[in-house]
């Protein structure tokens, strides 16, 4: 089945059709096999919180009408009713309108649209290739076909949670980037493997830089790329506490992957990791930022947060369970609990393994969940979860319990089903539990 | 079953070589098919390559598959829709009970009359058109007229091998006859009536693949709810193709607006008689025959109140258009209708059953359908800024089938008397004088990327090639 990608840096690839083109055959609709496709008197539609890309419609169609994508803000997805009232399509958005469109997109949405316009405006296209995390996946990674008809993404929280602390956003972007100073950049995987994960820490001087736990940052890295343009940013998610890594002064930590090979494990040096992770204390970085305003950890006493993540997915994990480490002395959250997944391929891999194996085990219920351990069976992050089935399904009925799920685009699937399986389980009803959660701003999907 | 074999005499996704007396049975008729084929197929195009829309398989990913083909070699054969397990029936008296797969018994003459009914328009219109390769305004109308033809004689295989399959010595038969009909043959005419009327030029045929395939498309959405499951998904998979028929229609109208309004505007004028020596069709001509192929095909869905119909409805042969989304009872059996008639020289409406009236019911989504196209035709003046609009007559007009039949009544739906209608007819139907400027147009004009001057390019080409694509190569 050829498919396309929908959503990819925070843009929604939206399908439309074009009602100038349409002659309202009715074949598209009886063809979308999962109902995506609706008319009215006037207009033929496509639910864009139904389509899933499979293109099955577009060869049928007789005219060419339903071949036609528009980008949008992933969260502002033109809607049937305004689509039934078109007599042609709206213009395409500008590079400059998405951006400012997309400032109020949901935490990694709103970055990378960022970064994926500014890259549009020097020219060196937008999409997957232009931004990415730290991490293993090279740049194509962010490009994920949408192939599911189970769309896991759609059960993200666009809000943040009600007590977490107001987020600052967009202070610096392309145009005025921070100039920041590296003050720490250590291996936090075992010494001498090839995927060593590098955590950095940036000092902003007297550059205001405020971020909380779970926002990100982007990294311009110096020199041009191939065709002679500037490098675009690359985005990061903070992995230190609101009050910086060394509370009381202005800085951030980064948790960054060296990218050695492609997806297909093709040898390709990461331009933006390889750089990160050479630093060396006392150089310089440009940084724009801070993104994100809805993956923010709850902050009231009896809030429980559930992290699941994979390798430098464990960034933010890591800021909340700092920030969490920090205020339990205060004894502010004897009842909130923490609860995290951790999947990587090997535990020499996994980043920060060593302090958190030292974390207090009725400070934090650790699990982990290792895929090339030789000689064990593959292991991911939901097989995990399924076994903490129980426990999970206990949290899960407290409407103070938080999820966070970050890493590799390829486990949110598995992760939102198994935690439907869980709830299902556990005798709740799945679509009011799922539903709740993202109203109330409860559980929080950022994969790349 | 979705795949399609086509290395086989007779191409199909239904096993024809596990039943060896029916391929047998179609291999023999296959031959008369080539015969009448060659007879009365497209004229002068035995050696073309035309770029052709062929299925491989019958799901979303195969079906549309294009590349150059010979019209005669094109693989006409036998697709279904894949079987829905467990199809139960959902309307009429026999709702919920499992999907015949078998014709029962006692249905057998009405299906069959259905069968042969939607089978005899299929090579009717390909005789219509036999002729229109010869004058055609670019390669493109070019290729999309024989993409027409060969998937009307693509929808002939489909009734042909029903009648076949299931219907014994008497469906042999009917589908001989099938090829021994014609269209305006005095002795031996097509079934319905709009069938045997002349498609003699281009704007005969666009008109008539708007309104007269959307009949198709009513007429095949209703045969696609039936009971009898090879009806329906047969139906279904010609629907897909039937929506191709429609756009040519739709998009050949519009494109003729659409240059009329160019040139209206150029020369400053809506002077009929400067348009036409310009050499584009004025838009009050446009109307009349609008209105002319609107009446005829609205007479295809036959009688306002019709025993039949209802018969064809409780019976579970027949459904509505979109039976599956209408929130009724789906037996109709105390539900009424209006239809229209005429009492004392005035018109009005009375009730009627329901079920009584379902070619009404068929009628009136048909006409919702053709209304809101007509609408879409009225944009292209809009933009241009030309103050005329085009409509659709009203239902009674110039009817010849039903209550309303002879019943003379202006466009807007106001009776008249017979001497109103000799006088005025000519403003309300194409004259003979309309045809004969029409027909002095029709030149054929076949540099790819060229179009006669009387019809703008389209929009985009076939399957995303540019416009100038050589959609039709001569040999």
């Amino acid at each position: 089945m050829t498919t396309t990608t929908l959503i990819a840096n925070g843009i929604l690839n939206q399908h439309l059709i074009d009602p100038e083109i349409c002659i309202r055959c009715n074949t598209c609709e009886a063809t979308c096999p999962i109902d995506a496709i609706t008319h009215d008197d006037t207009n033929y539609v496509v639910m864009a919180d139904k389509c899933n890309g499979c293109m099955d419609c577009i060869s049928p169609c007789p005219t060419g009408a339903i071949d036609n994508w528009r980008k949008v803000p992933a969260a502002e997805p033109y809607p049937i009713d305004a689509q039934y009232g078109w007599d042609e399509l709206p213009p395409a958005l500008s590079a400059e309108q998405l951006a400012a469109a997309a400032s109020d997109v949901q935490d990694l949405s709103q970055a990378q649209a960022v970064i994926a316009a500014a890259a549009e405006s020097t020219g060196s296209g937008t999409g997957s290739s232009t931004s990415t995390r730290a991490s293993a996946s090279s740049a194509s990674s962010v490009e994920q076909s949408v192939q599911e008809s189970f769309r896991a993404a759609s059960f993200g929280a666009t809000v943040p949670p009600w007590s977490a602390a107001h987020a600052y956003t967009n202070l610096h972007g392309p145009k005025n980037p921070v100039t920041a100073t590296v003050v720490g950049n250590i291996n936090c995987t075992e010494a001498g493997f090839d995927n060593e994960t590098h955590h950095i820490v940036l000092d902003f001087g007297s550059m205001p830089f405020p971020v909380l736990e779970g926002q990100s940052v982007g990294i311009i890295p110096p020199g041009t790329d191939a065709t002679g343009r500037p490098h675009v940013a690359r985005q990061y998610s903070i992995a230190s506490a609101r009050n910086g890594e060394r509370p009381g002064y202005n800085n951030a930590a980064l948790t960054v992957k060296r990218v050695t090979a492609d997806h297909e494990g093709r040898p390709v040096r990461g331009v933006a990791s390889n750089y990160l992770c050479d630093l060396k204390v006392g150089d310089t970085v440009q940084v724009i930022g801070p993104f994100g305003h809805s993956f923010l950890m709850p902050n009231h006493p009896r809030s429980h947060i559930v992290m699941i993540c994979t390798g430098t997915g464990s960034a933010p994990m890591r800021a909340m369970t700092e920030w969490r480490r920090r205020l339990r002395k205060s004894g502010k959250f004897d009842g909130g609990k923490l609860m995290l997944f951790f999947g990587a391929r090997t535990p020499q891999e996994l980043p920060y393994f060593g302090p958190l194996q030292s974390l207090p085990k009725d400070f934090i219920d650790n699990n982990f969940a290792f895929s090339r351990v030789p000689g064990q069976p593959r292991r991911y992050v939901q097989d995990a979860m399924r076994e903490r089935a129980a426990d999970l399904a206990a949290l899960l009925r407290d409407e103070n319990t938080h999820i966070f799920v970050c890493g590799l685009k390829s486990m949110e699937e598995g992760v939102v089903l198994a935690l439907r399986d869980v709830i299902v389980q556990a005798g709740m009803d799945w679509d009011g539990v799922a539903a709740r959660l993202k109203q109330q701003g409860r559980l929080h999907l950022e994969t790349y | 079953m979705s795949t399609i074999d086509y290395s086989v005499k007779i191409p199909n996704n239904v096993d024809l070589s596990g039943d060896r007396t029916l391929q047998r049975a179609l291999e023999s008729w296959q031959p008369n098919f080539i015969k009448w084929w060659d007879d009365v197929g497209p004229e002068g195009s035995t050696h073309y390559d035309v770029y052709l829309r062929t299925a491989v398989s019958v799901d979303p990913q195969g079906w549309a598959q294009f590349g150059y083909v010979k019209m005669r070699d094109y693989r006409w054969g036998i697709f279904l829709n894949p079987a829905e397990q467990d199809r139960t029936i959902h309307f009429g008296d026999h709702k919920g009970e499992k999907a015949w797969q078998e014709v029962p018994g006692e249905h057998r003459a009405n299906l069959r009359r259905i069968i042969v009914t939607q089978g005899d328009t299929e090579p009717a219109s390909v005789e219509q058109q036999r002729h229109l390769g010869l004058t055609a305004p670019s390669l493109y109308d070019l290729r999309n007229l024989f993409q027409v033809n060969v998937e009307e004689g693509r929808h002939l295989w489909a009734m042909v091998y029903l009648l076949h399959k299931y219907f014994g010595r008497d469906g042999r038969e009917e589908a001989e006859a099938l090829l021994e009909r014609q269209s305006g043959d005095e002795n031996n005419p097509r079934i319905l009536g709009a069938f045997n009327e002349k498609t003699p030029d281009w704007l005969s045929f666009f008109m008539f693949t708007y309104f007269t395939d959307r009949d198709g498309k009513f007429q095949l959405a209703a045969l696609a709810e039936s009971a009898f499951d090879p009806l329906a998904r047969t139906t279904r998979f010609m629907l897909t193709e039937e929506a191709h028929h429609m756009f040519v229609g739709e998009s050949g109208v519009s494109r003729v607006l659409q240059r009329t309004c160019q040139v209206m505007n150029e020369l400053g004028t809506d002077d009929v008689n400067k348009l036409r020596a310009a050499g584009v069709i004025d838009l009050p001509t446009m109307q009349r025959y609008l209105n002319f192929h609107y009446s005829v095909t609205i007479d295809l869905f036959g009688a306002d109140q019709s025993s039949n119909a209802a018969t064809f409805y409780s019976s579970g042969l027949k459904g509505r258009y979109e039976e599956g989304k209408r929130a009724d009872d789906h037996a109709l059996h105390d539900q009424s209708y209006k239809v229209l008639e005429v009492v004392d020289g005035k018109l009005q409406e009375k009730d009627v059953p329901m079920l009584n009236a379902l070619n009404e019911v068929l009628r009136d989504d048909y006409i919702k359908d053709s209304n809101a196209g007509v609408a879409r035709w009225n944009k292209v003046m809009e933009k241009a800024g030309i103050d005329f609009r085009l409509s659709v007559p009203h239902k009674a007009f110039n009817r010849q089938i039903g209550a309303l039949a002879g019943v003379r009544m202006s466009p807007d739906g106001r009776p008249v008397t017979e001497q109103e209608w000799e006088s005025r007819k000519n403003e309300w139907l194409p004259t003979d004088g309309d045809r004969s400027f029409v027909a002095s147009l029709m030149k054929q004009c076949l540099a790819p990327g060229k179009f006669a001057g009387w019809i703008a390019p389209p929009v985009m080409g076939i399957n995303r090639q540019p416009v100038d694509f050589d959609y039709v190569k001569f040999q």
